[in-house]
């Protein structure tokens, strides 16, 4: 092949090359440098974003490396919003790290390792591919999970998640081998064309395809593969948390979507079941697992939980205005979260970090700014127009009645109604309380400019939803072919 | 006609004042208190002054929509459209007028009863008063919900922020309930959408009138927005949010709860459930008029031994909205025979809506004014206060009197067009609803008489004023407002009446179309 055809995967070769000339400089300085890495892996990570932009097919699909690795809009949709989560999690990691003791400039070239293997991820055309990235995204989220390396909870959060991890991406493995031997092939294009409606009845693909959908689901965190989801968030230092819930949760969701939509196409009706009990689950525990619920960072493992299995109606719907809801639900998602972290991360008391929701009392009295962003943020996860949080909902319900998935509508609608019950909690413990002791000042500039630019966005969305819609739809179409 | 868009105009002016307010932060906190109440003051004043333009302008021959405007703020081709479309028919037109009439009058109320917070009690008024009035401007389902379900996020501050003791049991309650009835109405909405291809209420009322909705779809539909609307009318037995959020609420959030949110209920029966559904709105007429007659007779009894003097006030307007929804629901019996009667019904409780927005919410400031001076609001606590308290007296015989329906004032015009309408649908539900007129007088006068009449024994109300000059400019428009709609209803009715018309003419032809039989014994058919 000539240079030529590698263009295409320029925007991952910068990545990883830049994260490892950042490691150099890293070693080289020592630990004073980490600020100096972590601000230039953030513009790293935004101009790969607009590298991606900008050397995205604008139809169709270009394929490179023996038809393993596949770009188009689609792809370029989910990896920019990667990017920038991964970049929102640097910066909002760079003051706490400071903070708590543990900066080191290795955290950032971790992220953006992590982020190659998500952006391989999304642009996998073959299992293997597929794999490959999945597993140097693992890799490096196992180590940030357990960054604070003293404190028992981080290890602790580590290794659970290393270990729970393993075992999902070991069955991701036993399914795509299973996949293989009844089909001959691992790649997605020869997949989608071998794959029939006929091979309904064909139980290695089926054994094989939902084992697939196993590993995946851990990695979305969606009922029933959840169980390391709470633990994992309250362990992990805060900013990785925010990390965690914004960026590989999209990712997984980015790969869910090609897999099963590309070479798995045609068994739409064998999935479907699956991700509607899967999708049914993750709501309701969300909803009722998060009530009683008394850290805020487990709350907000729940309540991603729960977004997850919104996001999921969309894919069960199994429509392209369905996966486009997917789309739109995750993009919001993550401003939503990652906001609703930005105002976690600002919980400090006499230079410790608070974590018990009660903390939050009469906020509204203390910090009125920091408390409206969290109210927007609560009530639009809870899904109350006219916040972005409703026209997320608002996308995949419509496409639910649209494949006449009435049932896992209801069920959907009855779960938001208990979920929203927590998420006023936070608002009643915000403003209808008597005040706790002030938090301490704003640490650091960025952690306020991230809140306010993601209310402003939550808040005024439902203005100028085009743009967004509109890339979602383009992104879809891209991914039918 | 003007040509400028008055209806977002009026929506969107009290956002221009919540600007404002935010934006005026200079000096001490007596000084942003006072700009900010000012700042209320002046724009709810202005939004309902230009209101009134609409009024002005309207056009009363017409049965249509009236000073429609379209905004295609996304498109997408092939694709869903989102549209903001306003508009205003004689149905909807008095409940924007309502909710900018009353908004200036809760910020008036709470000048100096609201000491905490004032800038933002005063935006989240404002704010409220935006969501109001786009709610019953909006002539597209997305529009619509938007601001319906929107109303949710300042009532629940306003009730848990400034509300009393269980202030936060009551603003859970209120939301989670209302939340749970309006979710389901969105779902019914997508279907709505795959069904008839658009969420443009006008396109929606016509493809039901000429096409219709499929019959079993219909039963689903119609359940879907009865869950909404009945939550937030309230109908018995979903009722229950009502009396705890009413008690708990501050004076003028009661007043917006009673005055302008459970018109929504109605309205949305009016808008969605009996000209989109038309056979389904027949089929569960029977199941409404049970539900309105139990609410009726139960809620006044209930009423009946209240102590607590909101509370009182709070289940005497679920018993009131209960005619409502028979008025509403009486127009299905009636078209096969008369349609003229059929009219009367939905006119009648129309017009009860209106007339128990401005009752109801005096009746509350009335509370009001007693409790901020005495800080109770148990009847027993009261008594005598005609000998301390003329005007006030004076003020509160009006709205009692209205309350019971006397003719004369605007509580008899609605329950006398509402029993008249369903006495020809159905006798005995006539009977055993105007049973509930004599238990609303019994209710109602007990109160009046336990606490403005007899001797001024208690130590602590020897003291006590009468009305000041702010409370006298508060209930002055109220009264006179009472009088004017008892004593010449048809300046409202003449206005309401043409789209009233047209609902009843336009159910009947879709009945019709779809049902040989339905001239006469659509009912008997069934």
């Amino acid at each position: 092949m000539s240079w030529v055809q590698i263009v295409p995967a320029l925007p991952e070769i910068v990545l990883v090359s830049s994260a490892m000339a950042l490691l150099m400089l890293g070693v080289f300085l020592g630990e004073k440098s980490t600020r100096l890495v972590s601000w230039l892996a953030v513009i790293t990570l935004a101009w790969v974003a607009l590298l991606v932009a900008w050397l995205s097919p604008t139809t169709g699909r270009l394929l490179l490396f023996a038809d393993m690795f596949a770009v188009s809009l689609y792809a370029a949709f989910v990896k920019i919003l990667v990017l920038g989560a991964s970049a929102l999690g640097i910066v909002m990691a760079i003051g706490y790290n400071q903070r708590e003791g543990i900066a080191r400039f290795e955290f950032p070239i971790l992220i953006m390792l992590a982020t190659t293997g998500m952006m391989m991820m999304i642009s996998a055309n073959d299992l293997i591919a597929l794999y490959v990235g999945l597993e140097l995204q693992s890799l490096s989220l196992y180590v940030v999970a357990s960054f604070r390396r003293d404190s028992v909870k981080s290890t602790e959060a580590g290794l659970k998640y290393f270990v729970l991890g393993a075992l999902a991406s070991g069955m991701l493995l036993y399914g795509a081998s299973l996949v293989y031997g009844f089909t001959g092939s691992t790649n997605f294009f020869q997949l989608a064309t071998v794959l029939t409606e006929k091979d309904a009845g064909n139980v290695g693909v089926i054994i094989g395809l939902v084992f697939v959908m196993v590993g995946l689901a851990f990695k979305v965190s969606a009922f029933p593969f959840h169980m390391w989801t709470p633990d994992v968030y309250e362990g992990a230092p805060t900013p990785v948390t925010a990390f965690f819930s914004a960026a590989p949760k999209l990712a997984a969701m980015g790969l869910f979507v090609s897999v099963l939509v590309g070479p798995f196409g045609k068994l739409v009706g064998q999935w479907q079941q699956v991700l509607i009990l899967i999708s049914i689950g993750s709501m309701a525990l969300g909803a009722f697992a998060a009530i009683n619920q008394s850290n805020i960072k487990r709350l907000l493992a729940y309540s991603s939980i729960g977004h997850v299995g919104y996001a999921l109606i969309g894919l069960a719907a199994g429509t392209e205005a369905g996966y486009r809801g997917v789309l739109i639900y995750m993009a919001i998602y993550i401003a939503m979260t990652l906001g609703a972290f930005a105002v976690v991360l600002c919980m400090r008391r006499g230079g410790q970090m608070v974590e018990a929701i009660p903390d939050l009392a009469g906020l509204s009295k203390t910090r009125p700014a920091m408390a409206l962003v969290l109210l927007i943020m609560m009530f639009s996860m809870a899904g109350i127009p006219p916040l972005a949080g409703f026209w997320g909902k608002l996308y995949v319900f419509m496409a639910a009645i649209d494949a006449k998935l009435y049932t896992l509508a209801i069920l959907g609608v009855l779960a938001s109604v208990v979920a929203a019950y927590y998420y006023i909690r936070i608002v009643k413990l915000m403003y209808f309380d008597e005040p706790a002791d002030a938090f301490d000042r704003m640490p650091g500039r960025e952690l306020g400019l991230i809140q306010a630019a993601t209310a402003a966005f939550t808040l005024f969305f439902f203005l100028f939803p085009g743009p967004l819609v509109r890339a979602a739809e383009q992104a879809v179409k891209s991914l039918a072919g | 006609m003007t040509s400028w868009p008055l209806l977002t105009v009026v929506t969107f002016l009290p956002l221009v004042g919540v600007l404002f307010i935010l934006a005026l932060v200079r000096g001490d906190e007596e000084a942003t208190n006072r700009n900010a109440r000012y700042m209320a003051l002046w724009t709810s004043l202005a939004t309902f002054l230009v209101s009134l333009l609409i009024w002005i302008n309207f056009d009363k021959s017409k049965a249509g929509f009236q000073f429609v405007e379209t905004l295609k703020w996304f498109e997408l081709p092939g694709n869903y459209t989102l549209t903001y479309k306003m508009g205003v028919d004689g149905i909807s037109m008095f409940f924007v007028l309502l909710a900018t009439l009353l908004t200036p009058i809760c910020v008036i109320s709470a000048w100096t009863a609201v000491k905490e917070r004032v800038r933002e009690y005063m935006i989240a008024f404002l704010v409220l008063e935006t969501l109001m009035v786009g709610t019953f401007c909006a002539l597209d389902l997305v529009t619509f919900y938007v601001f319906f379900e929107g109303v949710l996020i300042p009532m629940f501050l306003i009730i848990g922020i400034w509300g009393g003791e269980r202030r936060v049991y009551s603003a859970f309650k209120f939301v989670l309930y209302t939340l749970l009835g309006s979710i389901l109405m969105l779902l019914a909405m997508f279907a709505l959408y795959f069904q008839a291809g658009t969420t443009d209420i006008p396109a929606l009322l016509a493809f039901a009138k000429d096409k219709g909705i499929d019959a079993s779809m219909q039963t689903w539909l119609w359940l879907a927005f009865f869950a909404s609307f009945a939550v937030k009318t309230p109908m018995w037995p979903v009722h229950t949010w009502l009396p705890d959020a009413h008690v708990e609420a501050p004076t003028a959030g009661s007043v917006m709860l009673a005055g302008v949110l459970l018109k929504m209920g109605g309205y949305g029966f009016l808008r969605f459930s009996l000209p989109m559904f038309p056979e389904a709105s027949i089929y569960f007429t029977p199941l409404v008029y049970a539900l309105s007659i139990v609410a009726i007779i139960y809620t006044s009894l209930v009423a009946l031994a209240q102590e607590d003097m909101k509370k009182l006030v709070a289940y005497s307007s679920v018993a009131h909205m209960g005619f409502v929804t028979l008025g509403i629901f009486a127009a299905t019996h009636q078209i096969k025979d008369k349609a003229v009667l059929g009219e009367q019904a939905v006119q009648g409780a129309i017009f009860q809506m209106l007339s128990h927005g401005i009752v109801s919410a005096s009746l509350f400031l009335i509370v009001g004014v007693v409790y901020d001076r005495m800080h109770t609001r148990l009847i027993e606590r009261y008594g005598g206060l005609v000998h301390r308290m003329p005007k006030y007296a004076f003020v509160f015989m009006v709205m009692m009197l209205a309350s019971v329906g006397l003719p004369g004032t605007s509580g008899f015009v609605g329950e006398f067009l509402v029993l008249l309408g369903t006495f020809q649908a159905n006798v005995w539900v006539a009977v055993l609803a105007a049973s509930g007129v004599v238990l609303g007088c019994t209710y109602m006068l007990w109160l009046y008489r336990r606490v403005i009449f007899g001797q001024l024994v208690r130590a602590d109300l020897k003291t006590i004023t009468d009305l000041n000059f702010r409370e006298v400019i508060v209930f002055a428009p109220l009264v006179l407002l009472v009088i004017w709609m008892g004593v010449y209803p048809s300046s409202f009715l003449d206005v309401i009446g043409p789209s009233v018309k047209g609902l009843v003419s336009d159910f009947k032809a879709a009945i019709c179309a779809r049902d040989a039989a339905c001239f006469p014994g659509v009912v008997g058919a069934r």
